[in-house]
């Protein structure tokens, strides 16, 4: 039987696109926030979209949610994927509506995108490059993928940068430590580039 | 590289189906939006807009349904417009599965609404659409002045301070169509696209009048704009998805490159 997919229901809005995906590319998916879900999960997907603390609160306002993924996915080591805010909630801390605290998986923080230049217009909005690091790991490849965010990972660490983009500066597009990856943009929305990210996801034995 | 100027395709539905659409043949039933979607989908639109014009109330409910139907086969950021009033009608429709919603009349009546909008569910889904004609500087300050009810209706609003103003309360994004040009295939209204671009920090969508591909490489370089949005050349298949990627990047744009090859179905 195929692995099972935990995918965190927390209220973030773009759940049933990413369960869209994952089904599509053949995932057996389990939308939940139960915490006995979650430590029975193969791999584990947390979503998101909206602000950085409103997603924070929301994973939280869950009881028994959080440290069920810090053992499952921490402690249990199962490989996971954030998506856009789900990637950001990695980090130490995001500084959007206030400072709010993250999962503190991946050292740094989530700041505002900076408009150095009129013609750089925020929200980053649409299609562009992911160009891999030499810490990409198996799942992430070059090509061009569908960003919406005003707000980006500053990660402390370089070699937790699996992939860069380009806005008026550089931009974080993916972090992944050992069974970690998160990324920036939207591979659900991503047409062929994000279904065959999300298929080296599930195929990816970290 | 950066960011690529998104092309989109924009799809006039009313009770549940395609007014104005492509003419892909293989497709089983041309008036479905859902068929549409995909083969925009298919095509590699870099996004797509549905813009209801339904003028009954039974009209739009059938919306939701195509709403949650495109998401399920469609991996492409989709915006639908029309007949939003409220934050409960955004909600549905981003629960549904549109990834924006463009708020346009009720905005005109109630700006306070994209904040709302904007607040509740995060500035990146919430589009403001602003409709505006040339009436010239004597009539408004910037010259174009917001009209309502497809063009019809005056309302004596500044269409770029209006715009402007919209921005500021959380807007993502602006949808701005020239309703002179709508319809006649003359090309975008660019002075308008131009002056809302260069006021506001959010991406601009030029709209209105797209009739070649030279319209959407003027469009991005004399308006300004971060995306163009078309209906006819793409309905009438006069120009395909890809050809206008092309058309922009040999116009030195930055564009979309691929199509939507590279991942097979799974068995």
């Amino acid at each position: 039987m195929a692995e099972s997919v935990a995918l965190i229901d927390y209220g973030a809005g773009n759940l049933h696109s990413v369960e869209n995906a994952l089904r599509t590319v053949g995932a057996r998916v389990r939308v939940t926030a139960e915490p006995d879900a979650v430590r029975a999960a193969d791999r584990v997907v947390l979503p998101g979209v909206g602000s950085f603390a409103a997603c924070a609160g929301g994973l939280r306002a869950i009881p028994g949610l959080v440290d069920a993924l810090e053992e499952r996915v921490r402690a249990g080591g199962v490989p996971f994927l954030g998506v856009c805010v789900g990637m950001q909630l990695l980090a130490d801390r995001g500084l959007e509506h206030g400072t709010t605290a993250g999962l503190g998986w991946i050292a740094g923080e989530v700041r505002a995108i900076e408009q150095t230049d009129p013609a750089i217009k925020v929200p980053h909005m649409g299609w562009n490059d992911v160009a891999p690091t030499a810490h990409a790991g198996p799942a992430i490849e070059a090509g061009e993928a569908y960003f919406l965010h005003s707000y980006h990972f500053a990660a402390d660490d370089p070699q937790a940068i699996a992939a860069m983009t380009d806005h008026g500066g550089g931009i974080v597009a993916a972090v992944a430590r050992d069974n970690l990856l998160g990324v920036q943009f939207h591979p659900e929305k991503s047409q062929a580039y994000g279904l065959a990210l999300l298929t080296r996801f599930l195929e990816w034995r970290p | 590289m950066t960011v690529r100027v998104r092309v989109i395709p924009c799809l006039d539905v009313a009770d549940g189906r395609v007014v104005k659409g492509v003419n892909f043949v293989d497709l089983k039933d041309a008036g479905d939006p859902v068929e549409q979607a995909q083969a925009y989908d298919a095509a590699g639109a870099d996004e797509l807009c549905f813009l209801d014009i339904s003028a009954s109330h039974e009209g739009r409910g059938t919306l939701l349904d195509i709403v949650r139907r495109t998401a399920q086969v469609c991996f492409m950021p989709f915006t639908v417009g029309g007949g939003v009033r409220t934050v409960e009608d955004a909600r549905a429709l981003l629960l549904a599965g549109a990834d924006k919603v463009a708020v346009n009349s009720a905005a005109v009546a109630r700006p306070e609404l994209v904040g709302e909008i904007a607040a509740r569910f995060g500035s990146q889904c919430c589009v403001a659409s602003v409709d505006a004609r040339r009436v010239g500087e004597g009539a408004t300050e910037s010259g174009w002045e917001v009209f309502t009810h497809g063009g019809r209706r005056a309302t004596g609003i500044d269409a770029v301070a209006h715009a402007r103003r919209l921005a500021e309360l959380g807007a993502g994004e602006l949808l701005v169509t020239s309703m002179d040009g709508d319809g006649t295939q003359a090309g975008y209204d660019l002075a308008l696209t131009r002056a809302i671009a260069d006021s506001v920090s959010v991406p601009v969508v030029a709209s209105g009048g797209v009739g070649t591909l030279d319209h959407l490489v003027e469009g991005v370089r004399q308006g300004h704009a971060s995306a163009v949005l078309a209906a006819s050349i793409f309905h009438f298949g006069t120009h395909s998805i890809a050809e206008a990627q092309a058309a922009l990047r040999a116009a030195g744009i930055p564009a979309r490159g691929q199509s939507g090859e590279g991942w097979r179905r799974p068995r």
